[in-house]
């Protein structure tokens, strides 16, 4: 299995890493937070750790710790638009249930 | 599921649990919000893609229009669609009748002083229909970032004084935005640049609006920006440069009558879009046919910089004074940030870029760069970066100071002073026996207390009755880090203490707003010959009464009678004289007094020794001496 960025989200990721102007990838990751249980982690990476998978999808390389990666495995990030609202979309296959809003899930 | 955004390294924060932040340039006429998201900066749009909201309110039958919906009503409806609301902001009704005609709406003033603008929906204040806006624009935050927001930073003109700046926040608090902070314009569009983690030096910030132009000088100490000094002028923009191009086509037209309304629009129109036509081409070809006007030509890069240099020359004399506030030279200038729709005129930038010799930075749009600073302030106010501590100083906008006999002002605190800061200055007393002193605090720059903005009255009473000059008061002003003001009197041999904090006063019945801010430097002269003419009347009060006194105590002893004429002469001399408005006049007559009264002096100095020294030896004086 891997992690991938669809190429929408991958070209947005490119333009935000440029304009930050540092940084070398994207991480991704869970966390215990919220309502039904975990939240997604998304972040710049300055840093490899030791700890992390490193996937390289559309030229962008994706960091992920190895904890969170048996919650994630398989998942595709999009980057959507809804409204005037738009930003970054887990398509996650081991995804049971998320809140109301979608914010955080349980597997 | 939801949309979500790219963290800092460490800093995803838990769902729900957003910083969201936004920033605000609350601008005359245009307004626009923006925020951080992935690390960048973005204005925001609206759902027709329009980042610019214009700063319009409508008051309609039914609903509240802002923007762009009210800007199509305000022909049709301009006694309810209201504009420039923020040179209403923080203005008494007082202050807006010296704004005179140019005002199309009709101010009611109820019991508050507070100015209103009747409406078919009641009255309303500036404070109200700036909420509107802020309102609009929160909402449209809102709707793109999915979630409610923990605060705004707001911009403000560097020289918006305390009570403007109090409107504002009272504007934000009606609309339910909580203001993480009120940021300078300039200091906005500076950290836009990212110039606060650039070198440190001196930066002008030159703003050309459509009706405003305004330059700040700013210095980056220590990652931290200080005001040195903010000018400008409040009636010039681009507006005016589309004003002289259409006179030029009228010209060019050989047109003589007097132009009608709605060609004197239709060829700002078209001077507004030759104008920016040329931001980008070498000439452009205008053709305008309405009613009696039918004209064709060409203006040409070089003939436009012609009719706009004379304005962009004041632009320019505004800068130099600013430098001069400043005490800096135009070589200190580090870098010259552009903002504001006016400076994309190629002649502008030009001829700012000569004046203080470097390309001015113009690579950020300028009608958002101010917005864009204050969502990158937002940011870090909200929390959302670690361990970068952005600290911006203000500075007080307009000199804080005391009124003084004769209605004058005293300043203690100097316009352009970093704050916190405190200053104190000692007073005295002006009478024998006098147990109680005012203090009337004021802010401007005027010499005479009526042309100055009254922020508070207190008295200091109860201390001991002493000889006029005797009692020591010291005054003390204080403004901490959010510019409130606390002022505090202490008489220091008897140890009495009064203090009030100081409330801006607009809107407050018992501390009017006297007359509106008028520009200082225009007034400069008169200021200063009635300086003069005031402390010389409160210097012939002081003789005349300094006199009577003394003649009632011993006058019929020391003077004959003719003596007692010649001086009650010239007493009357100084009395007539004093009601005139010819300082030089009194100051004669104080001296011709004084003159008179020479002898008179002389011979009460020697009384009063020889009483003095009654019943003693000149042994014990002596004696004295040596100890």
């Amino acid at each position: 299995m891997a992690i991938t960025l669809t190429e929408p989200a991958a070209e947005r990721v490119k333009s935000f890493l440029e304009s930050r102007g540092s940084g070398i990838g994207l991480r991704l990751g869970v966390k215990t937070m919220g309502c039904s249980g975990m939240g997604y982690v998304i972040e710049f990476v300055d840093e490899i750790n030791d700890d992390d998978e490193v996937f390289e999808s559309n030229g962008i390389k994706i960091m992920v710790d190895t904890k969170s990666l048996v919650y994630i495995d398989g998942t595709e990030v999009d980057f959507a638009r809804e409204g005037l609202n738009e930003g970054f979309k887990f398509n996650n296959p081991k995804e049971k249930d998320a809140c109301g809003c979608g914010e955080s899930f349980t597997v | 599921m939801a949309l979500l955004q790219i963290s800092e390294p460490g800093q995803t924060t838990a769902p729900h649990q957003h910083r969201l932040a936004v920033g605000i340039d609350l601008g005359t006429t245009n307004s626009l919000v923006a925020t951080v998201r992935s690390a960048q900066a973005q204005t925001l749009p609206d759902e027709n893609g329009h980042h610019l909201l214009p700063s319009v309110v409508r008051y309609g039958e039914e609903v509240i229009e802002v923007g762009d919906a009210a800007v199509e009503h305000a022909v049709k409806d301009p006694s309810n669609t209201i504009v420039s609301v923020k040179r209403l902001m923080g203005r008494a009704a007082a202050d807006l009748k010296s704004l005179g005609e140019s005002s199309p709406y009709e101010f009611s003033t109820g019991d508050s002083s507070v100015a209103k603008i009747k409406t078919r929906s009641g009255d309303v204040s500036a404070v109200e229909v700036s909420a509107e806006i802020l309102k609009t624009l929160k909402n449209r935050a809102i709707a793109t970032l999915g979630d409610d927001l923990v605060g705004a930073v707001i911009t403000v003109p560097a020289y918006f004084d305390d009570a403007q700046r109090q409107a504002t926040k009272d504007a934000a608090r009606l609309a339910d935005l909580n203001v993480l902070r009120l940021l300078n314009e300039p200091t906005a569009a500076a950290v836009a640049y990212g110039l606060d983690t650039g070198q440190e030096g001196v930066i002008a910030i030159y703003d050309l609006g459509g009706g405003t132009f305004d330059i700040s000088i700013l210095r980056l100490k220590q990652g931290v920006f200080e005001v040195l000094a903010t000018g400008g002028d409040s009636a010039l923009g681009g507006d005016d440069f589309d004003h002289v191009i259409a006179e030029w086509m009228l010209q060019q037209a050989a047109y003589k009558k007097t132009p009608s309304p709605s060609l004197v629009r239709l060829l700002m129109r078209e001077a507004r879009s030759a104008k920016e036509q040329l931001a980008s081409d070498n000439e452009v070809n205008i053709k305008v046919e309405a009613e009696d006007f039918k004209w064709q030509g060409v203006l040409s890069l070089s003939q436009m910089r012609d009719l706009i240099e004379p304005l962009i020359k004041k632009t320019i004399m505004a800068c130099r004074r600013s430098l001069r506030d400043a005490d800096v030279s135009a070589e200190d200038v580090l870098e010259v940030v552009m903002v504001g729709g006016s400076t994309r005129t190629l002649a502008v930038r030009e001829m700012v870029g000569e004046f203080f010799q470097r390309e001015p930075l113009v690579s950020i749009d300028p009608d958002k760069v101010v917005a864009v600073g204050a969502a990158l302030q937002a940011d870090v106010l909200a929390g959302n970066k670690p361990g970068d501590e952005m600290l911006l100083l203000d500075v007080i906008p307009l000199s804080l100071g005391i009124e003084t006999m004769g209605g004058l002002s005293e300043k203690i605190i100097y316009r352009n002073t970093p704050i916190p800061v405190a200053k104190a200055q000692d007073f005295t007393t002006y009478k024998d026996g006098q147990t109680a002193m005012a203090v009337h605090v004021v802010q401007g720059e005027r010499e005479l207390v009526d042309d100055c903005r009254s922020l508070a009255r207190f008295d200091l009473r109860g201390f001991p009755p002493s000889v006029a000059g005797a009692a020591r008061i010291r005054v003390t002003y204080q403004v901490d880090a959010d510019g409130l003001l606390t002022v505090s009197a202490r008489e220091e041999n008897s140890g009495v203490e009064a203090s009030v904090d100081v409330k801006p006063s607009y809107g407050l019945t018992d501390s009017e707003i006297e007359t509106m801010l008028r520009d200082s430097m225009d007034h400069a002269s008169d200021d200063m010959h009635s300086r003069m003419l005031r402390e010389q009347q409160v210097e012939a009060e002081r003789v005349v009464e300094a006199l009577d006194a003394a003649l009632k105590k011993d006058g019929d002893e020391l003077l004959s009678e003719e003596e007692k004429g010649n001086i009650s002469e010239a007493r009357e001399l100084l009395v007539n004289a004093k009601a005139s408005d010819d300082s030089e006049n009194i100051k004669a007559a104080i001296k011709k007094l004084e003159n008179a009264c020479a002898d008179y002096v002389a011979r009460r100095m020697n009384s009063n020794i020889r009483n003095a020294m009654q019943g003693h030896s000149v042994e014990e004086y002596a004696g004295k001496d040596q100890e």
